[in-house]
């Protein structure tokens, strides 16, 4: 059973399958997981890019995947993902590909996409029990351009384009929840900084056909505003806070997978960031920090 | 086996598709495309055709899943229509530059707005610049064969790249016709195996496609070479034309004329309102009067070369565009004179006729107007001013469905 394979660090993969050298930020919460999530999937590969950072990872005549690479569009890397699986079938039913050399479909988009233009492609590949992997490295935002507010953004964080004193006056729409209420066969948050716990997700959905969801969420040095050598540190608080839960759902049930005995202040983890910074600087805003903490409570009184 | 059968355009895309031996047919419901896909699915369902058909919930995705199914190596066919074009139109701009083959059918119908179902040409002349072949049909039969030779001219390893075949929405796609339908296996022969060349993600040689470039000098190599690569399909076409005939009898040029030999004025027209200028110009030629019809089948790429050719010695040409670029004019007026200007020859006096958007007919008296105004310019060696086709009547009775709406009239 995968849960009794990965039980410390040294049973994760031992295979580097996203080579070093990229573009990305120093720091790049988003790039830690696709690492870990290429070294569990391993070789066989294909992923499907809709307009994001990660976009960059593979510019023309580079690539760092061991395996292969399709980028799509913003909204469409579902669909594409649908069409590569439907070939790969058609091509193996066929007797044009070995089933032994079939691969892995993998969605690789950001919060832009997943939560916002990509939705209604991602909604239909549900639906349809597409038998895929999609990762969403969830910065928050869209981070590629520069940081302004997406449907990912949460409650009072200050972005390009919400700058004022308030910071974001939306809240972080909960896709883990729209997702699972199409029922797909895999579906869980993650983090890298929790990578025995990521491991563990990535392998149990190895073991299930159908669609295979997740939501990382992706600490990020420029667009959160801190040094890129906080990232694993800010993404251990966002779990200790309780502001980022570790969670599956499986079977039509959802279950966390760290229940924290006690959480910290949700202070601890917004001082570290930039764009939290005007709920601390010229002074103390509780109002709104004790909103965000709130909704924090809130969740886990519900759970 | 060959055999003749009484089916409408639409039918005739499916048996395009049918006897291609698409593999993929990633689809989505559109009036008046829609019984293209179901004659398909049912097709898939009894067996009769082995291919898989997945619905997607929009163009944009079908289209991006049609361009991501090659990428992979499989023959895929679709087909959208007007406004789903148009929704697909990021991916129908991306995916020429993936460089792989797949065959789109769209059924012209007007854009939005106002909201109309019928056909003019402004969906798929939209789609001009995007570095997809264009195929413009005025029969059933034609539509069938154009399919057939789309996958041949789409899969040349000189051009790997989509190839769109127009049918007019109501006027094709739901007018039945006498079809002959060609023997599977000869169809088979004609098209030869699927070649994926390089279209493959297979574990041991893994690819990255639709990549990022750096710097305009990267860029625009690869959008020269999408270019070149249409401009080749002309040639990759007359040879693909040539063997169709050799194998079912029957010749696709790159333009079709009608009554030309003698003729010194002639309509130009795409898509199947030039059977419409035909039944114009046997009446006008009982009168005595020395016309004929000109129709290019495919506009992209656009055939300047044989055009020079055609229209010299000719004293007066109209075209008449089944499509408008507002601010302009006639879409293909514009790219005919654009491809006379300049070159030597002794070319006509050009007028421009915007009619047929939404369907709207164009009448013999109008072909006849109009062969009128051109006779008389040429005579003077002058260019008319751009005609948009609408009579008095017309205007009657938008004056009185106004009173109804409650517009007050300029």
């Amino acid at each position: 059973m995968p849960e009794e394979l990965i039980k410390n660090i040294k049973d994760l993969a031992g295979e580097h399958n996203l080579a070093p050298g990229t573009s990305m930020c120093a720091g790049c919460g988003a790039l830690e997981t696709v690492k870990l999530f290429c070294d569990i999937l391993g070789k066989n590969t294909v992923f499907v890019n809709a307009a994001g950072c990660m976009t960059l990872l593979s510019i023309y005549p580079f690539t760092p995947f061991s395996g292969s690479w399709l980028y799509t569009a913003m909204a469409s890397a579902s669909a594409g993902a649908q069409g590569i699986r439907d070939a790969l079938d058609i091509l193996i039913k066929k007797g044009k590909l070995s089933a032994d050399e079939d691969l892995k479909v993998v969605v690789l988009t950001g919060d832009g996409s997943a939560y916002g233009m990509g939705l209604s492609s991602t909604s239909a590949a549900i639906d349809r029990g597409l038998d895929f992997y999609y990762l969403c490295y969830d910065n928050e935002g869209y981070g590629n351009t520069g940081q302004q507010d997406s449907a990912a953004t949460p409650h009072g964080a200050r972005t390009a384009t919400s700058a004022s004193g308030a910071g974001f006056t939306g809240n972080k729409k909960d896709l883990f929840s729209i997702w699972a209420a199409h029922k797909p066969a895999y579906l869980a948050t993650v983090i890298a900084a929790e990578p025995m716990d990521l491991a563990r997700k990535v392998e149990t959905a190895m073991t299930i056909k159908g669609p295979k969801m997740f939501i990382t969420l992706a600490p990020c040095p420029t667009g959160w505003h801190y040094e890129p050598h906080q990232t694993v540190n800010i993404g251990k608080l966002a779990v200790k806070t309780g502001t980022w839960p570790l969670k599956e759902y499986k079977d039509e049930k959802v279950t966390h997978t760290k229940i924290l005995k006690e959480r910290l202040p949700v202070e601890e983890y917004l001082k570290l960031q930039g764009r939290f910074e005007h709920l601390f600087i010229p002074e103390k805003n509780l109002t709104l920090i004790n909103r965000i903490q709130a909704t924090v409570d809130q969740y886990w009184k519900d759970v | 086996m060959t055999k003749r059968i009484l089916i409408t355009g639409n039918a005739a895309a499916a048996w395009g598709a049918r006897l291609s031996s698409a593999d993929y047919i990633p689809a989505f419901p559109i009036t008046p495309q829609t019984e293209i896909i179901e004659t398909l699915s049912e097709w898939i369902h009894t067996g009769e055709m082995d291919a898989r058909m997945t619905v997607f919930e929009s163009e944009h995705s079908m289209i991006t899943a049609a361009g991501s199914a090659a990428t992979a190596g499989v023959r895929v066919f679709t087909a959208t229509s007007s406004q789903g074009l148009m929704y697909g139109m990021e991916m129908i701009f991306a995916i020429p530059g993936w460089r792989v083959p797949f065959v789109l059918v769209n059924v012209s119908r007007g854009l939005a707005s106002p909201i109309t179902l019928e056909c003019d040409h402004n969906d798929i002349l939209a789609a001009r610049d995007s570095g997809c072949i264009q195929i413009h049909c005025a029969t059933c039969q034609e539509v069938l064969d154009s399919i057939i030779m789309a996958y041949k001219i789409s899969e040349n390893r000189e051009v790997r790249l989509p190839v769109m075949v127009n049918l007019d929405g109501f006027y094709l796609s739901f007018t039945r016709e006498p079809v002959e339908i060609p023997d599977h296996n000869v169809v088979t022969n004609y098209l030869g195996e699927y070649n994926r060349l390089n279209d493959r993600y297979d574990a041991a040689t893994p690819q990255a496609r639709g990549l990022i470039v750096l710097g305009g000098s990267m860029y625009s190599y690869f959008r020269y070479q999408a270019h070149l690569a249409a401009l080749k399909a002309i040639d990759v076409y007359n040879e693909a034309a040539k063997e169709f005939e050799n194998q079912f009898g029957r010749r696709y040029n790159v333009i079709e004329t009608y009554r030309t030999d003698d003729a010194e004025y002639c309509f130009i027209m795409a898509g199947s309102f030039s059977t419409k200028g035909k039944g114009a110009v046997d009446h006008l030629r009982n009168e005595g009067r020395k016309i004929g019809l000109i129709r290019p089948r495919i506009i992209r790429p656009f055939p300047s070369g044989e055009l020079r050719l055609l229209l010299s010695g000719f004293k007066g040409a109209a075209v008449i565009d089944q499509n408008i670029s507002s601010g302009k004019g006639g879409i293909l007026y514009t790219e005919i004179t654009s491809a006379l200007y300049g070159a030597e020859g002794d070319y006509p006096v050009i007028g421009s006729f915007i009619g047929g958007l939404g369907g709207r007919d164009i009448t013999i008296e109008e072909f006849t107007a109009i062969a009128d105004e051109m006779k008389g310019h040429a005579e003077k060696g002058t260019t008319p001013e751009t005609r948009l086709l609408f009579n008095v009547e017309e205007l009657e009775q938008i004056k009185k469905v106004q009173i109804i709406a409650g517009t007050e009239n300029p």
